[in-house]
This record gives C-alpha cells, sequence and structure tokens, in this order.
C-alpha cells in the first residue's frame, strides 16, 4: 500500500516536473527576442520534459510491454528532437539570420 | 477525462484551421496543416478509430507535408490576395453552414448504441468476422473481406491517382537539369541529419512490415504501411540525393510496383473464380474456409500496400525532378 503511494507521488512529481519544463520551454519560444535564443529554450526544455513525462508513466505502467514501448519513444525522441533543433538553427545560419536581427511572431504583417 | 480532451483537441483543430485560411506565408500554412493532421488523428484515436488515426498521420501529417514542400519548392512562398467575390463566397460559406448545423439536429447522439448505423450491417460484421476469419482486427476483416469489393475500388483510385500525377509531372522530366555536383547533393555533406537519418531508416522499414503484416491483429494494413515504406525512401532520398534513391529504386521499378500491386489484388479474385469461389470470396483459396480467408486477406494487403508505396513515392519523384519556374 505504501509503495503504491509512493510510486504515484513519484510519478506525479515526475510528470508536473515535466510539464514544467515544457510549459517555461513554450514561454521560452514565444518571449525571447531572436530566433536563435527562442531555439535554445524551446529544444533544451523539449529535451529534458519529455524524458521526465515518459519516466513518470512509466512508473503508472509498472513492467508491461506499454513501458517497453515507451522507452522506444522516448529514445526516438531523444534522437530525433535535437537533430531537428540542429537542422533548424543550420538552416537559419545559412539563410543569413542574425542574432542581433529580432524576428517577429507574424512575419506576413511586415508586407 | 476523454471529454475534455476531444473539446482540447477540436478547438485546437478550429484555431488551426482558421490560421492556415488566414496565414499568407505559405510554408507556415503547410506546417499548419501538418499540425492539423496530427490533432485529427489524436482525435480519431480518440474515437477508438486506431486504424484511421494511424493513416491521418502517416499521410497527413506526413507524406503530404512533404508533397506539398516539394510543390512550394517550385512556386513564391507567399500567397497573393486575389479575391474578388467575397460576397457570394460569404453567402455560399453561410448557406452551408446552417444547413450543416440544422442537419446535425438529427444525429443520434454521441456513442448511442441504438443508432441506426449500429443497427444495420455492423452487429453482422462482429459476429461473422469471428466465426468466418477469426482475426481480431474486425476493420481489416470489414476493408479486405466483406467489402473487399470497395477496397479493389480504392486501391484503383490511388493507381489512376499516381498514373495521372505521372503524366502531368513527368512530362517534362527529360529536359535540361541543373548539374549539381555530387558532394552537395542531398544533405551529404550534412553529417547530423545524416547520421541520424540512416540510423532510423531501417527501424522505420520495419515498423512498416510490422503495419503490413501484423494489420490482422493491430491497427494497420496495406494503406499505412505503404505510406511509411515511401516515408522511408523520401528520407532516405532528402539526405543521399535523388540519384542514390533512383538507384536503390528506379523509376521503372516503381512503374512495375504501382501496376503489380493493383494487378496482385485482382489477381487474386480472378484466382478464386477460377477454384469455383465468386469474385475476391478467399474462402476457397485453401481446404479451410477460415485459413483461406486469412490467406488472401495477407496477400489483397501485400498488394495494396505496394501500390501506395509505388505511387507516393513516384508523385515524389516527380517533384523532386523538375527544376524551379
Amino acid at each position: 500500500m505504501s509503495l503504491e503511494i509512493l510510486l504515484d507521488s513519484a510519478s506525479w512529481l515526475l510528470m508536473t516536473a515535466g510539464g514544467a519544463f515544457v510549459f517555461i520551454g513554450g514561454l521560452g519560444a514565444l518571449r525571447m527576442p531572436d530566433l536563435y535564443t527562442r531555439m535554445h529554450a524551446a529544444s533544451v526544455t523539449d529535451s529534458i520534459g519529455p524524458v521526465l513525462i515518459i519516466f513518470g508513466i512509466i512508473l503508472q505502467a509498472g513492467f508491461t510491454l506499454a513501458s517497453i514501448k515507451l522507452i522506444a519513444i522516448l529514445l526516438f525522441l531523444l534522437v530525433t528532437g535535437p537533430t531537428a533543433s540542429n537542422a533548424l538553427a543550420s538552416a537559419a545560419l545559412l539563410a543569413g539570420t542574425r542574432t542581433d536581427q529580432a524576428t517577429p511572431l507574424e512575419p506576413e504583417r511586415k508586407q | 477525462m476523454t471529454i475534455i480532451l476531444s473539446i482540447f483537441l477540436l478547438t485546437m483543430l478550429v484555431i488551426t484551421a482558421v490560421a492556415i485560411v488566414r496565414i499568407r506565408n505559405l510554408f507556415a500554412a503547410v506546417m499548419l496543416s501538418g499540425i492539423f493532421s496530427l490533432l485529427l488523428a489524436a482525435n480519431f484515436f480518440l474515437l477508438d478509430a486506431a486504424d484511421v488515426a494511424l493513416t491521418e498521420a502517416a499521410v497527413g501529417a506526413g507524406i503530404s507535408t512533404v508533397l506539398f514542400l516539394g510543390a512550394l519548392a517550385m512556386t513564391a512562398e507567399t500567397e497573393h490576395s486575389s479575391s474578388t467575390n467575397r460576397g457570394i463566397a460569404l453567402i455560399v460559406t453561410t448557406t452551408t453552414l446552417l444547413a450543416l448545423i440544422y442537419a446535425t439536429f438529427d444525429k443520434p447522439a454521441f456513442g448511442d448504441p441504438a443508432a441506426p448505423i449500429h443497427q444495420h450491417v455492423a452487429p453482422w460484421y462482429l459476429e461473422t468476422t469471428r466465426e468466418a476469419i477469426d482475426i481480431p482486427n474486425v476493420v481489416t476483416a470489414v476493408l479486405g473481406s466483406f467489402r473487399g469489393y470497395d477496397t479493389l475500388g480504392e486501391v484503383f483510385v490511388v493507381f489512376t491517382a499516381g498514373i495521372g500525377v505521372l503524366f502531368m509531372l513527368g512530362a517534362r522530366s527529360g529536359g535540361p537539369k541543373r548539374a549539381i555536383p555530387e558532394q552537395t547533393e542531398g544533405l551529404r555533406h550534412y553529417q547530423v541529419p545524416r547520421i541520424v537519418g540512416r540510423m532510423l531508416i531501417p527501424f522505420i522499414l520495419l515498423f512498416a512490415l510490422y503495419v503490413q503484416f501484423h494489420g490482422e491483429y493491430s491497427p494497420g494494413g496495406g494503406f499505412q504501411a505503404g505510406a511509411i515504406f515511401a516515408a522511408a525512401m523520401i528520407l532516405y532520398a532528402l539526405l543521399e540525393g535523388e540519384k542514390r534513391a533512383l538507384h536503390a529504386l528506379p523509376q521503372k521499378l516503381l512503374v512495375f510496383l504501382i501496376a503489380g500491386g493493383a494487378l496482385l489484388y485482382g489477381g487474386v479474385g480472378v484466382v478464386t473464380m477460377l477454384l469455383g469461389g465468386n469474385f475476391l470470396d478467399y474462402s476457397v483459396l485453401a481446404d479451410d474456409p477460415v485459413k483461406g480467408q486469412q490467406m488472401g486477406l495477407l496477400v489483397i494487403e501485400a498488394g495494396v500496400g505496394i501500390t501506395v508505396t509505388g505511387v507516393l513515392l513516384s508523385i515524389y519523384h516527380a517533384f523532386a525532378a523538375r527544376d524551379k519556374f
């Protein structure tokens, strides 16, 4: 009984922390001044957020097939997320976006 | 809880749809349409329609986003606003909207077991699947066996679409091409996505095989597997360049796949007729009618997967072969 409470509170803690990281990342993506800092905010928190959330769900699922699938999803996210961020930053660099160049949220308004 | 999630997802869907209409940047519109498909897939999954959700995620969010981007590479990135008859458009959409809202009043309540759709043939499908085909996924049974004619028709629609696109887009592919140095073709000069992509492609292909041949037991089947196969090959083409991708799966082979898959499906029907059954009645394929049904499903799903892979890859290569206008 007490083990169950322990597991539940640990999983609650992990999922809340993961959610908080993702929320902060989203806030950073909206509030930061230029593309690179925005990406930095979103990509770093998007790597730690899913790890915490998925470990929280694994504590709920226990030793089942679902846990193995969740670990596979986690590995996939851990490999593809940073790669996508790297590709985006590299594309921005190639396109000539500078760090001091503010990128407005709605570029179509400029025209 | 499910209702809260559904309402949240549907609200996001409406917001995304409005954003797609309002935004002038076509690149952003393509990305938003991918998000739209993903939200729709999540909605389908909440409604327990896992097969449809898988199709929507693979085709809507995956392949069509890539095809849209390919089309976008040939045109400008921003939309010209050239709508003149706004009044008429407003009247037409408002009338349609009111008619649709009026029509929803006659709908049965959500999940109502007494709704006409749950009374007609659905109970018969659910009962007969266990004794006649003996597979857990009723969707595959309905798609492949009970309504095998419809699925054959769908395969021929995909086949016709592929041939049509090849005729329209492939016509100019013989023209002069930009000379691309070997090293800069694809993303070969750029290591990070290339290495990660090469690592992922085998797993994507394995997953496609799982979706293809496990379709009788879990969500999936030929349409979804074909889209995932094509996605893996498109990833290879993006990373390694068109030349190597066409070397791995040449255009001639793709045309053969397009026709071969549809032929395989139709051929199963002819074989069942020759064995004395009706067209696409798989029971005569083996001594045990249940085994015959399972065999027939496996073969026609393979035919569907082959045609879908061939068509999607051909459309992608047709886009990629064209220069900018």
